[in-house]
């Protein structure tokens, strides 16, 4: 990628340039603004009431001493809450279970009034004039409960307490995808079948800004602004609108101002900032809330949790005949807003992977437990595939003592197969998985891995070696087929480039960054295309008082569809800048040409710079206006046509010390084919954030609840995080095939190091250790015992 | 955080004075264990009595039979002392070791071993040396000062002054940390004084403690193999998430070993 | 209560109850913002800030023990027209994506160069662990903190 960097023909500030961040400036001097940096005049504070019992009953709220806590002024109930008229907070994808019956799900209130299903669900919150207040305040309430046994195992689930009424067997769907018979007769005519049961480990994501919100009631037109740490302010408002009831969507303005960080868990709509703003109506002022890490700890959705069996049939010259998939996935206590897209069709359309397997039957529960909700994090779903994928095609391998290139290399889809339709849905644009594959191998040195291992056994540690050739759906989606599947809105994106009368431009994205570097990525895209400089472009986003309308940032979308939607609106400003110029040069629209900021009639030496098109839009002196109006300002709405598909290899080589099963990471290489690229410099910084996620997913991080559903992970005292010296340098690149479907040719970089990364690791840890599976994390006790053949 | 009413005194004896005549007081040293534990609201005390303005309470005395260290030295202190590294340098390298470099500049030997945090790294160096605690009322020798989880020897109203290190021929600590909060999963320090070998533990059971089945088999043959051989009884370690009692006496062992590796080398 | 200190290299005093942080001195009294919080078990060091040119956590402080002393935050280090060393090596070597961490990353670090002589990649790392960064991976971290180090005046290895 550093060729990239530095590639002479790359215009310095253009597209394919490591242009440097717009945005880093505010960071770095400690001019950023995020949600709990803001206050407004009057603004008091919110206490959550949590549950401290993974399943109750709430008998009865007492908040007498609490209303003696001197600057408490009120303390506010679910039960007030569902009086008020507000409704229960929705999931937006319809999944229906394999009898064609939809899924179950229970009621969600925003407070709950009669149960609390997890530990940390609020059901009231206290106001005060203060932080310390409002929380001294929620201390002094006395709540009496009725604890109810509690259901926590995943794997135990759909056999446990029924939680709900509604809800028989806490399974929320039992949803398939793919052919079973087909896939039977695959297995009925297999040479060998390897088999696999793994568990993908409950994740918390972790941004490091804490949920925050400030709701803010104008009493004089009745309507709210609420300040947000989200990741897709206009889903916001249109849940908090259509479903919430909190009122009607333009008397609603979401903000999500710089943002600490997402992962995925700050799409989704909470509680916490639909209580803010209830609480500010009746209070009467701003109620601001920021978490504590602890109740972030137990308040943001959390991810991935799956139990599975997975099972490949090979026929005897290895090749892929068959994939049969069954897994568990704990949805948690309610059905978060994205929740129940993940482990279905973000997870079983991507079992495939880079493979030509012919025949591929999913079965997946979703079940209820009394842990907090489980949505998307980093991948979603697509982790948990390629940790399946790869996992088994690795087992498969050694139990046939193939090398695991090899057996990759037999079943890889080849470049002329595409477009390829899988058996499970999907159908893969392009790419080139050998390419990726055979780079990454380079990049690791492989054929001086059997010199380093036995350099590695001659000091008493043991090496691995582990490969990961993942595939992931991005650039999420086109609206038919996500609508088609049970999607509650469209995935499209919108886009406005509104050019100044003096040639600066201020465009608009539905997308949103925190983190992603947009600001500087979209005006990349905008500058390039119209010539202006970089500084002249200025992106804004996360304002639904700005912004028409937007679907947000997740599933490594924000280039592939709102990119593209920028581009979309750039070519409508050229296309109109051309009648301009051509009204002002004497010409026709057709006979313009533009390029690099300037409008030229073609085979002719009359131009005008865009500048000058820009002000005599505003001042429109020469054209007709019947004709055409003045201004030079678009929007478009960018739909895909498929998804993207972002592929590559990851390779991880860890040495292990026996005697205390610490993992280090002796290397790791991560070779990804994102289509074109706007900033490498940007996507090789995604690229290492992923990894990262990802190697804390296999070594160090789990949320793990007790048996009474008590979450003991509740802190980063006990909640490992990666830091520095848990991890290597990286060694990045990249191989391009160019998306065949967007306008950009791009697939997106987001998510790939966190969905490629854990097989990786793990691979290379049970290769190193010589056994089929360690359970993730691969904590030094795991690996110890392991070494010892436990 | 709930309130409280805060001082400041100047003099050993004005603190004690304060402590005596407030209702629950208590006091705060470098407070990276105090302030968490605040702002949880895990406790509340009526006043807190800050040491931070005590005359001194902060320094470092070395001369080639003792150590002297003030309660309020710093972490980072210990870890970067000249003097210090020249007669002890496993002080310097334990201290190095404890949290991080934020708490470092920030947290006190006389607090940590105060408050006996059955994962803090100082109590190993404070028993595997043989330390003695000096107090503002008496003196207290290692091994009948730390009693059990976060419970010492000192009186309400006690305060440390400083802990006095004998200064052995060589000492090596090594340290398995807790990768998500760094404290000692199992840390352990081999000294030895010509001869004689003293170890401390800490991380592995309810507060820190000498290893005296270790020590004898050290004594027998000072040799990083001669820990093997030993039975490392684990009925009364600590079993928490992070590790079994059964992984924290393999723990111990390999840290043991490892660190009369480090002391012979 | 009334604790007089000096913030970026100004004098202030400020009556804040006893019980207030030296980072709820700096975000709500003084309004300083850039420091941020982001655990509350003095864990992630988003908060950090220099007291007499050390690094401390801000969030595991009370602002009455930082009386007397000489605070320093993101905001008193430079400006985007005269950029510390260290902010522009993080801008350079694109060390941040959210920002939010990296306040007190930038802080932790110029206090880990103040005192190392001589720094290597594994030192950095080492040097880091009381700063969590939940973006970056921290690859594009130490080339910036090593970036900056030569600036500053430490020996690479």
């Amino acid at each position: 990628m550093n060729s990239v960097m530095s590639d002479p023909a790359v215009k310095k500030t253009g597209i394919g340039a490591s242009v440097r961040r717009v945005e880093d400036i505010r960071f770095i001097t400690g001019r950023g603004r995020y949600t709990d940096d803001m206050n407004q005049p009057g603004q008091v504070y919110a206490a959550f009431l949590r549950s401290p019992y993974a399943r109750a009953r709430v008998v009865s709220v007492d908040d007498a001493a609490a209303l003696e806590v001197d600057g408490v002024l009120a303390v506010l109930t679910g039960r007030q809450m569902a009086a008020d008229g507000l409704g229960d907070l929705p999931c937006g994808w319809l999944v229906k279970s394999k009898d064609g019956t939809d899924m179950r799900q229970p009621p969600h209130p925003p407070l709950a009034a009669e149960r609390c299903n997890y530990v940390g669900e609020p059901y009231g919150v206290v106001i005060g004039t203060s932080i310390a207040a409002a929380r001294e305040g929620a201390d002094a309430v006395m709540t009496e409960f009725e604890e109810l046994e509690a259901v926590v195992s995943t794997a135990d689930a759909t056999k446990s307490v029924q939680i709900y009424d509604n809800v028989p067997a806490n399974r929320s769907y039992q949803w398939e995808l793919g052919d079973k018979a087909a896939t039977d007769a695959a297995f009925a005519r297999a040479a060998h079948v390897t088999k696999l049961d793994i568990t993908n480990n409950r994740l918390i994501p972790n941004a490091l800004e804490p949920r925050a919100a400030i709701g803010v009631y104008e009493r004089s037109n009745e309507s709210f602004t609420i300040y947000t740490t989200s990741q897709n302010p206009h889903l916001a408002r249109l849940v908090l609108s259509a479903f919430v009831k909190l009122a009607p969507e333009h008397k609603l303005r979401i903000v999500a101002p710089d943002v600490g960080g997402g992962f995925g868990s700050k799409i989704f709509i909470y509680p916490e900032e639909t209580t803010v703003a209830w609480a500010s109506r009746r209070i009467g002022r701003p109620v601001k809330w920021t978490a504590e890490r602890s109740e972030s700890f137990l308040s943001d959705a959390h991810g991935r949790d799956h139990v599975t069996h997975a099972e490949l049939a090979l026929d005897a010259q290895g090749q892929f005949l068959g994939l049969r998939v069954k897994t568990i996935a704990n949805l948690g206590a309610y059905l978060s807003t994205f929740a129940s897209s993940v482990p279905t069709f973000l997870y079983g359309t991507l079992l495939a992977g880079q493979y030509r397997t012919p025949a591929i039957h999913v079965e997946v529960d979703g079940v209820f437990t009394n842990t907090a909700p489980v949505d998307a994090y980093r991948g979603a779903g697509r982790p948990e595939a390629t940790y399946v994928v790869e996992r088994i095609v690795e087992t498969a391998a050694r139990e046939l003592k193939i090398d695991p290139m090899e057996l990759r290399r037999r079943n890889f889809i080849q470049p002329n197969q595409f477009p390829y339709q899988t058996p499970v849905a999907l159908v893969y644009d392009t790419g080139d998985y050998e390419a990726s594959l055979n780079k990454a191998l380079e990049r690791i040195d492989y054929s001086g891995f059997a010199a380093r291992k036995a350099a590695s056994a001659a000091r008493g540690l043991k090496r691995g070696i582990g490969f990961s050739c993942y595939i992931e759906a991005c650039g999420l989606a086109p609206s038919k087929l996500a609508t088609a599947l049970g999607a509650g809105v469209g995935l499209y994106e919108s886009g406005e480039v509104r050019v100044n009368p003096t040639g600066s431009v201020t465009v608009f994205t539905g997308s949103h960054s925190h983190g992603q570097g947009h600001e500087t990525t979209f005006a990349q895209i905008v500058s390039d295309r119209l010539g202006v400089p970089i500084e002249n472009v200025e992106v804004v986003h996360g304002d639904t008082g700005r912004i028409e309308f937007g679907l947000g940032t997740y599933g490594s979308r924000s280039v592939a569809v709102g990119g593209s939607a920028l581009m979309k609106a750039t070519d409508k400003v050229i296309a109109k800048g051309k009648k301009i110029a051509a009204y002002m040069l004497e010409s026709e629209p057709d006979n313009i040409d533009f390029d690099t900021g300037v409008f030229s009639v073609r085979a002719s030496n009359r131009s005008m710079t865009f500048g000058e098109v820009a002000f005599a839009a505003y001042v429109p002196s020469n054209y007709p206006l019947d004709e055409l109006e003045p201004g030079l300002s678009e929007k478009a709405f960018y739909d895909p046509q498929n998804f993207t598909y972002p592929a590559g290899t990851h390779i991880a080589e860890v040495e292990i010390d026996p005697e205390i099963g610490v993992v280090k990471i002796a290397n790791f290489v991560a070779v990804d084919d994102f289509g074109k690229v706007i900033n490498p410099m940007i996507v090789e910084g995604q690229v290492h954030g992923g990894i990262a996620q990802g190697i804390g997913q296999a070594l160090l991080e789990h949320g793990i609840y007790d048996e009474t559903g008590q979450l003991i992970t509740g802190s980063f005292m006990d909640y490992c995080m990666p830091r520095a010296d848990d991890l290597p340098n990286f060694s990045v690149d990249t191989t391009v095939t160019a998306c065949t479907h967007n306008p950009l040719g791009v697939k997106g970089c987001g998510e790939a190091g966190a969905i490629a990364a854990p097989a990786a690791i793990m691979n290379a840890v049970t290769d190193a250790i010589g056994v089929k599976d360690v359970a993730m994390p691969a904590t030094p006790e795991r690996v110890w015992r392991a070494c010892r053949g436990e | 955080m709930y309130s409280f009413n805060y001082h400041r005194p100047t003099t050993l004896d004005a603190a004690a004075k304060l402590r005596a005549d407030c209702e629950d007081g208590v006091f705060l040293s470098g407070g990276q264990t105090l302030i968490p534990t605040l702002k949880q609201r895990l406790a509340a005390p009526t006043d807190l009595i800050d040491l931070g303005a005590v005359e001194g309470l902060a320094g470092i005395d070395v001369n080639d039979k003792r150590v002297m260290i003030g309660a309020m030295t710093r972490h980072a202190e210990v870890a970067r002392s000249q003097a210090l590294r020249k007669v002890l340098p496993v002080l310097c390298s334990l201290a190095g070791q404890i949290g991080d470099g934020q708490v470092r500049n920030r947290g006190t030997i006389g607090g940590s071993i105060a408050n006996s945090d059955p994962a803090a790294d100082y109590p190993a160096a404070v028993i595997g040396l043989g330390a003695t605690v000096h107090t503002n009322k008496r003196t207290i020798p290692a091994e009948s000062y730390f009693k059990d989880l976060f419970e010492t020897a000192l009186e309400p109203g006690e305060i440390v002054k400083a802990v006095e290190f004998p200064v052995p021929r060589r000492a090596a600590y090594c340290k398995f940390p807790n990768p998500a909060s760094r404290y000692a999963v199992a840390g352990v320090l081999v000294a030895d004084f010509g001869g004689k070998i003293r170890v401390g533990v800490t991380g592995a059971g309810p507060c820190a403690f000498r290893a005296l089945n270790l020590e004898q088999a050290l004594n027998a043959k000072l040799a990083p193999q001669a820990v093997d051989a030993v039975e490392i009884d684990y009925e009364r370690f600590n079993n928490d998430l992070h590790a079994t009692a059964e992984f924290r006496a393999n723990l111990v062992r390999v840290m043991a070993r490892r660190a009369v590796a480090a002391l012979i080398a | 209560m009334n604790v007089t200190l000096t913030v970026n290299g100004e004098a202030r005093s400020v009556d804040v109850a006893p019980n207030t942080l030296l980072v709820e001195l700096l975000r709500n009294h003084l309004g300083l913002s850039g420091t941020h919080v982001g655990c509350d078990t003095s864990q992630c060091g988003a908060c950090t800030v220099h007291m007499n040119g050390a690094s401390v956590k801000s969030c595991t402080m009370l602002a009455a023990q930082a009386a007397g002393s000489e605070i320093t935050t993101i905001e008193g280090i430079g400006t985007p027209e005269r950029l510390h060393p260290m902010q522009a090596a993080f801008r350079e070597c694109h060390a941040l994506q959210c920002g939010f961490c990296t306040p007190g990353m930038i802080m932790s670090a110029i206090d880990l160069v103040k005192n190392s002589p001589q720094l290597d990649e594994a030192a950095v790392r080492h040097g880091l662990e009381g700063n969590i960064c939940r973006c970056t991976g921290y690859h594009n971290i130490v080339r910036a903190v090593l970036t900056a180090a030569t600036e500053m005046g430490s020996r690479i290895s």
